[in-house]
């Protein structure tokens, strides 16, 4: 097959061979610089964060001795030498104190997703650049959305908590202000892709702004309202595990307390309920938002 | 053209009884579907009034709170500092918040990326292997950023390298899923043309996955610090450093000026990070084709 290969004459060859060499060169050159800045950066940051790496090495070996720590008795036996003892927030003799706080979470996703879901169901016609009847309108809507969803949870919480003081309203309301923030998004963006044909012909027909949302844009976008909402109840379930860190309620205040106190047991033990919560709720509901899916895609 | 329309739509009802006549299909009753809604409403209300008697919220410490709400909104306005010396340190401490998210994500990326090739199918045949690196990372995945910065906190001390460890160890969980989940949809064809011209695993590895990846595992990498810019303003509030650190005192001691400066302060920071990432996402994207951009 040699002889099926041709080479260019070298004075073809040369300068196409010099393009390629500027190429490779350049794109090193790129590489290199890019690199440069990066490491500058990671110095800076390096610096600023005082990153100790002689401390991190001589703490390192914390890190795995933590966790076998969290998973001995303070009598150095293994915790699943005694399940009962391990969760025994789970047992009804202490009036399954852990359970009830996880259902409280729970409670307090859904209480927040619905809460958010509604409110962004509300600001969600008016962000839509398709379907909101003023230019203002859209700006002010979406710019309110932008906020709500820009500051994290934990802060809405701790402002919350000074308001209405420690409990689960405070995480609720939290997680309904910034689930209200993505959801807006969300849905104003699916009401921005609709078929604008229904719209013209309810407007044409003389539909009011009410009926023509009600009979024309919201039947095309139920199905991705639904799905959105459960993905967000799904990360509002793990919100509401973390907003109980500040005093938002939930098995969060439970979690602080016991890190706080050195409980190592009861750690492990929250950590190992919180993290199969997450699982399960993940779960189900990726299940159900399949189901909603396959319900759009068959219309 | 009010009464225009009203005119309209008479005639449209009267046209009504017509047309359900004529297309009894369309106007027919769906019983079962309408069971169906009412059954969902209720149970969701329902579960809407258990969770709130569950939760015991009370409607008059609402009201007070909402009033007391609102006198902390009055008071937030001016944003104001105080001294620049108090402003100053805010400025340090947020440039200290961008620094956790940087040096955090770069962590968690360069230790992710070589242990998540033992993730992935097309490259690591022994499975009890891919499942240990899988469930590792979905453990470091499934407990949240303030949870481990709590525990990093407890074993490096307060501070911001907390922070960084917080970030680096949440996000190596999720960069070795992403980063695993392109190596194994990257098309397979450089792989075997780099080893039939005689490649080991190596060199298979470098020369025929690697480039399809990077564009890809680089945009997630921006994404991800985009995302730990927002997060890093938290994580400060148990004690890891950062400007959230700030935040939660000066909400403490209910000084609502400084409250409002330090959120402006974020939200600031956390759009002019977006725009940069967004801006450099794009360019990567750019540069390698939209086959990276539909990743």
């Amino acid at each position: 097959m040699a002889s099926a290969l041709q080479i260019l004459p070298d004075r073809q060859l040369e300068p196409l061979a010099r393009a390629y060499a500027k190429a490779v060169r350049t794109g090193r050159l790129k590489l290199a610089g890019g690199c440069l800045v990066a490491l500058v950066l990671l110095g800076v940051s390096g610096w600023f964060t005082q990153f100790d790496p002689v401390l991190f090495a001589n703490n390192a070996h914390r890190f795995p001795s933590y966790f076998v720590r969290i998973f001995h008795f303070d009598t150095g036996a293994p915790v699943w030498s005694n399940f009962e003892e391990w969760f025994w927030g789970v047992l009804p003799e202490y009036k399954c104190r852990w359970l009830w706080s996880l259902w409280d979470t729970l409670l307090i996703a859904y209480l927040g997703t619905a809460l958010g879901a509604i409110g962004g169901f509300f600001l969600c016609f008016m962000a839509s650049a398709n379907i909101a009847r003023t230019r203002s309108g859209v700006f002010v809507a979406r710019r309110l959305l932008e906020f709500f969803r820009s500051v994290p949870e934990v802060v809405f919480a701790l402002i919350f908590v000074a308001a209405f003081g420690i409990g689960p309203f405070a995480g609720v309301l939290a997680i309904a202000l910034h689930s209200t923030g993505a959801l807006g998004k969300l849905f104003s963006d699916a009401i921005e892709n609709i078929d604008m044909k229904p719209v013209d012909g309810l407007v044409a027909s003389g539909a009011t702004w009410w009926e023509t949302n009600r009979y024309a844009v919201l039947p095309q976008v139920l199905a991705h309202f639904t799905s959105y909402t459960l993905w967000r109840f799904e990360i509002n379930v793990r919100g509401a595990s973390v907003v109980g860190l500040v005093g938002g309620g939930g098995i969060g205040q439970d979690l602080i307390e016991y890190i706080r106190k050195f409980y190592y047991s009861d750690i492990s033990a929250l950590l190992i309920l919180i993290v199969g919560m997450v699982m399960i709720i993940d779960i189900l509901t990726g299940r159900l938002r399949h189901y909603f899916i396959g319900l759009q895609e068959a219309r | 053209m009010a009464g225009q329309g009203h005119a309209d739509r008479k005639l449209l009802e009267t046209d009504l009884a017509r047309l359900r006549a004529s297309h009894p299909d369309v106007f027919a009753k769906d019983g079962a579907g309408a069971l169906w809604r009412i059954f969902i409403s209720l149970t969701l209300a329902g579960l809407f009034a258990y969770s709130v008697y569950r939760l015991e919220i009370d409607p008059q410490r609402l009201l007070k709170g909402f009033g007391s709400l609102w006198h902390f909104l009055t008071l937030m306005v001016p944003p104001a500092a105080g001294s620049w010396a108090k402003f100053m340190l805010y400025l340090h401490a947020l440039g200290e918040t961008v620094a956790i998210a940087l040096l955090g994500t770069f962590m968690a990326a360069a230790l992710a990326f070589p242990l998540s090739f033992i993730a992935s199918r097309n490259v690591m045949p022994v499975w009890p292997l891919r499942f240990l690196m899988r469930r590792t990372s979905d453990v470091a995945r499934g407990i949240d950023q303030l949870i481990w910065a709590l525990i990093w906190v407890g074993i490096v001390g307060l501070g911001p390298m907390a922070g960084v460890l917080a970030i680096a160890i949440s996000d190596f969980g999720t960069f070795v899923k992403l980063f695993s989940e392109a190596i194994e949809t990257a098309d397979s064809k450089p792989a075997e043309g780099v080893q039939s011209a005689g490649g080991n695993r190596l060199e298979v590895l470098r020369y025929g996955l690697v480039p399809q990846v990077l564009p890809v595992i680089a945009g997630q990498a921006l994404y991800l610090f985009e995302s730990n810019v927002r997060s890093s303003t938290i994580i400060g509030i148990v004690g890891a450093g950062g400007i959230g650190l700030h935040l939660s005192e000066q909400i403490r001691t209910l000084e609502w000026q400084h409250v409002s400066l330090l959120i402006i302060m974020i939200l600031i920071a956390v759009a002019i990070t977006d725009w940069i990432a967004t801006r450099l996402r794009r360019s990567i994207a750019g540069r390698s084709g939209e086959a990276a951009l539909a990743q």
